[in-house]
This record gives C-alpha cells, sequence and structure tokens, in this order.
C-alpha cells in the first residue's frame, strides 16, 4: 500500500455525482484505449502539450549551451577578445588538459576531497542511523534537527565558518586550542597548506552527513521485521545479524547517498570558493576552482570548454550509474 | 516513523539510551555553528572578535544596523552639530565617529533573491506538473530515456554550464537581469520537479480521471479538477524544495550577476567594514537570509527523503 499523507481519498466536492463505487466500476469497465477516444484533444496530443514546454526549455537552456560548449573546447576563443579571428585548433585543448599537471593536480585534489568526505559522511551517517533507528524516545524530533545543516545554503554558511576558523578569535581555534592546548593562534585552518583541505572537509561533512543518515535511515527501515524475528528465532547472535542483515539490506541506500555525495563533491564549488578560494597557493583547488579561473578570470574560453566537457563526460558517467542504483531502490 | 513494539526486535532500554545520548550529543554540536551565526549577530564588532570568544554578552541590533546601511567616517565637531540622533541605528553608528551615509546595498539584494527564487519555483512547479502527469498518466516513446535526460541536467557541473550561458545572455541581452536568473534557475529544478511530481501523480489511482472521463469530463478538465486537487501535498512539496535550491544557489548568481541582479548569497560575502570583514553584519545577514529555510525544513520534514533522492525513496 502507498503512503497517501494527508490526502483525501475521493474527489467529491468538485463532482458529487462520483461516487466510490459507481467510479471503480465504470473504472474497471473501461480498457485504457477507450479513455482516449472521449471528447477533447486526443491523449497523444495532450501528453506532448504537456512535456514539449519542459524539454524545450531544457533544450534551451542545457543543451544548446552544450552544443556550444563542444564547439568552442576546439577553439582558442577568448570571451574577454569577442572580436578577434577565433581559430580551428582541432584537439590541442584537450591534449593539453590531459597532459597538463596543473588541471591533473586539481584532479587530484578534487579525488582527494571526495574521497575523504564519502568516507568520513558515510561512517558518520550511517552510525547516526543505526542508533536513530533504535527508536529511543523523541528520536523524531533529533532526527529533524540534525537535518537542518544540510537544507541550508552552503555559500552563505561556508563564509560564515571562514569566521569560525579564525586563528585568533574564532570559535573553531578556541574549542581545538581548550582540548589541546595548542595555541589559537597557530591554528592556521584556512592558511595552513596541510590544513585547509582538511577545514573543508570540516565543513561539507557537517552539513552533508544529515543527508547520507537519513537515506541510510531509509534503507534501515526498509528492512522487514520478520527478518530480523526470524534470525531470532535461529540464534544468530547481533553481530552476526548486522552483518548479514543489516549491512547488505542497506547497501543499496548507502550506494545511492554514496553516489549522490560523490557527484556532488567532485563539481564542488562554492563552499570551497569561499572558503579558501583554492589556496592556500592550489592546495585547495578543485576542479571547479580551476574551471572558473580558466574561464572567468583568464578567460580561456576554448581551453575551458574543453575541460567542461570533460567534467560533464565524468558526471554523466556517474549520474547513469546513479540512475540505475536509484531505480533498484526504487522497485523496493 | 512507525514506533511498533516488536518483541523480538525491539531494541533494549540500555542501547536505547545510549543511541539517545550519542545523537543528541552529535546533534547539539551540530548546531554549535548556526547557534554562532544566531549569537554573533546580536553583538557589537568589539564583542564579535573579543578572545576568549563571548558566550554571554549584551546583546546588541548593531550588527543589523551596519547590515541595512553604509556609513562613513566624520569628526567629532561634525558629529556634535548634527540634530540629536533618532534612531538606535543612529546613536550607535555616531558612537563610532561615523554617520548613516545611506541604505546599504542588503536590500535589494534580499529583493532579487525572492523575485529570483519565486519566479523560478512558480515556472519550474507549472512545467513540472504537466510534465510529471504526462509521464505519469501516458505512454510516451523513450519515456525512460527523456527522463534520465531530464534528470541528468540537474547534475551538470554549474561552472561549465555557466561558461556558454554567460555568453549566450550576453549575446542576447539577458546578463544581470532576474529574467535570466529564473530562466536558468527553472531548468536546473524542473528536473527535480519532474521526477518529484511524477512519484506523486503515480500515487493518484488513475481510476478517478478514467471516471470522470466516463462522466463526460475531457481529459484537461480531468486533470484541472480531479488530479490537481489531489496533488496539492505534493505540488506544495516540490515547491518548497525548488524554492530551496533557488535560494540558496550560488555558483550561477556569482558568475552570472553583478549588480542589478545579484541575490543575496554571492552578495553577503562581501559585507565588510572597516579594517576587514563586518562578522556581526554579515552574521545579521546570514540570520534573515537561513530563517525561512528553518521554516521551510520543518514544515517539509516528512517530504525530506523524497525530495533529496527524486521522489524515489518514500518512506
Amino acid at each position: 500500500m502507498q503512503d497517501l499523507t494527508g490526502r483525501r481519498p475521493v474527489v467529491t466536492d468538485t463532482h458529487p455525482s462520483l461516487l466510490d463505487r459507481t467510479m471503480e466500476a465504470a473504472a474497471r469497465a473501461t480498457p485504457e484505449p477507450l479513455a482516449t477516444t472521449v471528447r477533447g484533444l486526443s491523449d497523444r496530443m495532450v501528453a506532448w502539450i504537456f512535456i514539449a514546454p519542459t524539454i524545450l526549455l531544457l533544450l534551451a537552456i542545457n543543451i544548446f549551451p552544450l552544443i556550444w560548449t563542444i564547439r568552442l573546447s576546439f577553439t582558442n576563443y577568448r570571451a574577454n577578445r569577442p572580436n578577434e579571428a577565433v581559430k580551428d585548433i582541432g584537439l590541442s585543448n584537450y591534449a593539453r588538459i590531459l597532459t597538463d599537471s596543473d588541471t591533473w593536480m586539481a584532479m587530484q585534489t578534487t579525488a582527494h576531497f571526495v574521497l575523504w568526505t564519502i568516507v568520513l559522511q558515510t561512517l558518520i551517517g550511517f552510525t547516526l542511523a543505526y542508533l536513530i533507528d533504535r527508536k529511543f524516545r523523541g528520536h523524531a524530533v533529533w532526527t529533524t534537527i540534525i537535518l537542518v545543516p544540510m537544507m541550508l545554503s552552503p555559500a552563505v554558511v561556508g563564509n560564515f565558518w571562514r569566521f569560525l576558523y579564525e586563528p585568533q578569535i574564532g570559535l573553531f581555534a578556541y574549542i581545538v586550542s581548550f582540548f589541546t592546548g595548542i595555541p589559537p593562534t597557530e591554528i592556521l585552518m584556512l592558511s595552513n597548506v596541510t590544513l585547509a583541505p582538511w577545514a573543508i572537509v570540516i565543513v561539507d561533512t557537517w552539513m552533508w552527513t544529515p543527508y547520507v543518515m537519513l537515506i541510510c535511515l531509509a534503507g534501515l527501515r526498509s528492512i522487514p521485521d520478520y527478518i530480523y524475528e526470524a534470525a531470532e528465532v535461529d540464534r544468530a547472535s547481533n553481530w552476526r545479524q548486522f552483518w548479514s542483515i543489516t549491512l547488505p539490506m542497506a547497501l543499496p541506500f548507502i550506494m545511492l547517498a554514496v553516489l549522490f555525495r560523490g557527484i556532488e563533491n567532485f563539481k564542488m564549488f562554492d563552499m570551497v570558493n569561499l572558503l579558501t578560494g583554492g589556496g592556500p597557493g592550489s592546495t585547495t583547488e578543485v576542479a571547479s576552482i580551476t574551471l572558473k579561473r580558466e574561464a572567468f578570470e583568464k578567460w580561456r574560453t576554448g581551453f575551458s570548454s574543453a575541460f567542461a566537457i570533460i567534467l560533464f563526460v565524468a558526471v554523466f558517467g556517474l549520474a547513469n550509474i546513479y540512475v540505475k542504483v536509484l531505480n533498484r531502490v526504487k522497485s523496493r | 516513523m512507525s514506533a511498533a513494539a516488536h518483541s523480538v526486535v525491539e531494541p533494549s532500554t540500555t542501547s536505547k539510551r545510549v543511541a539517545a545520548t550519542l545523537v543528541i550529543v552529535y546533534a547539539v554540536v551540530s548546531m554549535i555553528p548556526l547557534f554562532w551565526i544566531f549569537a554573533t549577530s546580536f553583538k557589537t564588532p568589539p564583542d564579535s572578535i573579543a578572545y576568549p570568544p563571548k558566550i554571554v554578552f549584551t546583546p546588541s541590533i548593531e550588527g543589523y544596523c551596519n547590515l541595512f546601511t553604509t556609513r562613513t567616517r566624520q569628526t567629532a565637531e561634525y558629529i556634535n552639530a548634527l540634530p540629536p540622533a533618532t534612531s538606535f541605528c543612529d546613536e550607535t553608528t555616531r558612537k563610532r565617529n561615523m554617520v548613516i551615509a545611506g541604505p546599504s546595498n542588503f536590500l535589494p539584494r534580499f529583493l532579487n533573491s525572492i523575485v529570483i527564487a519565486f519566479g523560478s519555483t512558480f515556472l519550474a512547479v507549472f512545467l513540472g506538473t504537466l510534465a510529471a502527469y504526462g509521464f505519469s498518466r501516458f505512454k510516451v516513446p523513450l519515456a525512460d530515456d527523456l527522463l534520465f535526460f531530464i534528470l541528468s541536467t540537474r547534475f551538470m557541473p554549474p561552472i561549465a554550464v555557466a561558461i556558454p550561458i554567460y555568453l549566450m545572455y550576453r549575446e542576447i541581452g539577458l546578463s544581470d537581469t532576474a529574467l535570466g536568473m529564473i530562466l536558468l534557475y527553472t531548468a536546473v529544478n524542473v528536473s527535480l520537479a519532474v521526477w518529484l511530481l511524477k512519484g506523486f501523480i503515480d500515487e493518484i489511482p488513475r481510476e478517478y480521471e478514467e471516471a470522470a472521463m466516463i462522466d463526460g469530463y475531457t481529459r484537461l478538465q480531468a486533470f484541472w479538477r480531479v488530479v490537481l486537487p489531489q496533488a496539492t501535498t505534493g505540488i506544495a512539496a516540490t515547491a518548497i524544495f525548488c524554492l530551496i535550491f533557488a535560494w540558496n544557489e550560488y555558483a550561477f548568481a556569482a558568475l552570472l550577476t553583478s549588480g542589478t541582479a545579484q541575490t543575496a548569497p554571492p552578495f553577503i560575502p562581501t559585507i565588510i567594514g572597516e579594517g576587514g570583514q563586518d562578522w556581526p553584519a554579515v552574521a545579521a545577514g546570514t540570520t534573515i537570509f537561513l530563517v525561512p529555510i528553518l521554516v521551510f525544513t520543518i514544515l517539509l520534514r516528512k517530504q525530506l527523503l523524497r525530495g533529496i533522492t527524486f521522489g524515489a525513496v518514500r518512506k
């Protein structure tokens, strides 16, 4: 049975003559094709009239620009010099990206960032979900409170973390120095080469662990009780139950969360741009920051278009896997 | 969120206590940054940068004054010669040897956020409802591919999209306009709207419309009078999700708007006072910006899971 929260089951006020029983009987008596011949527009027409505007909008705002980007990626076009002659340079933008050590550095920084945020968020998020699933009193309220950070603007809140990270006056430095005794002036979260990447990982984990937690919780709740009951009958230990029931059955949900966070963090821009802007040096320069620098600061439009296409392809591949997992979870 | 008691699998009291403690500790710790934003917005600039950080302080609305005004430094003689201060903001500004020079850009930026977020939400939900109904009720050729195409547009890296959009908008005069931003956010949000609403509409039995059509309704009338009233919860939840996305969005706004159409997220980080960032003012702006989201999150709490999984996970 599907959950029809807060919805009236039958519309009686709009058409009082439609009583449940007649309706059901009528519906049962009506094979699908017959419905299409009822007066008015044909179903085929309605379907296209309803779907076309969305498709057209996406073609105009997403696909047309995408094709334009592909076109530009083979040129040396610069957006800040629109009158200069545009030269076709074939694949050399792509060749340069794939051999350029800076872009590889950016890809590596992105990979580190994606890896660590996923590891931390999955561990903490799953643990939290597991604990919340103990269904202690008030768990619903605390769940809602935990969810708050993920709804907020990463840019606006990320920006405020700069203040928390201030070495002398920031709350973060104060708390760390309170517990460790390290002088607060030495906790340079955003300007120390080793600490800066972690500063971003911490904010991202703070913000998105709730996301992983919520999906894991759904996974845990999708496991029917009778499986555990059967395991109890078989005297399987809690440990055994966790490894052979809980984890495998929640796994598609965990995958869903991991993939989505992976995609999102692969293209991470706002938080990094505001916290460190890619610095110090280029230690936190993730792919999106490099792309922004190339496209909107150095104005190498052709080169950055090629880079954008490479990122597209990568994201597209991940998105494909994501949708497959999504459909699998949906059928549960 | 059922809490039905199952004799066999019900966790023990001890494990519940341990779980509750750990979850509450996490929740409280994760609220500290938000509490700090709120607290800082009511501090004076000297209090905000005190060491050790002040947890107990005399609240002041100076941050909010500074958020909404621009101020200039003046000599003591000039300030003394002025007529008496008419408001609290006037008074505090003068105490710092400054006078209010005029309103800041915060209000127009905030209004831009409202116009762009609501405009794009309305469009996305409108288009999304139609398309979702189309996909839910009719045999659309290549439906799965089209749906994947629609969803995949949401995964595009914003900076990569911004490059051609920047060029395109420059050509057709949509650069730095609210309309341009509304169209862009609509395109991003419509994918979420279609997927979410398709889930909601799938749940409405199609027998309702078919019965109505037997009764003489056309397909459009059945959609309007039977399906839409049933889908209001879903439409409202979808609208809030779209609103939150458009409200929070930063990358496009930062790259494609610079003045007249700039929204609050790229503006708030640029609030500076004398000698660096004016943190109480930033905190005040952040607080005002976050309050609507907090309200919406609480309203949405039952639908959150659906929203973040594009309607795939329902409970």
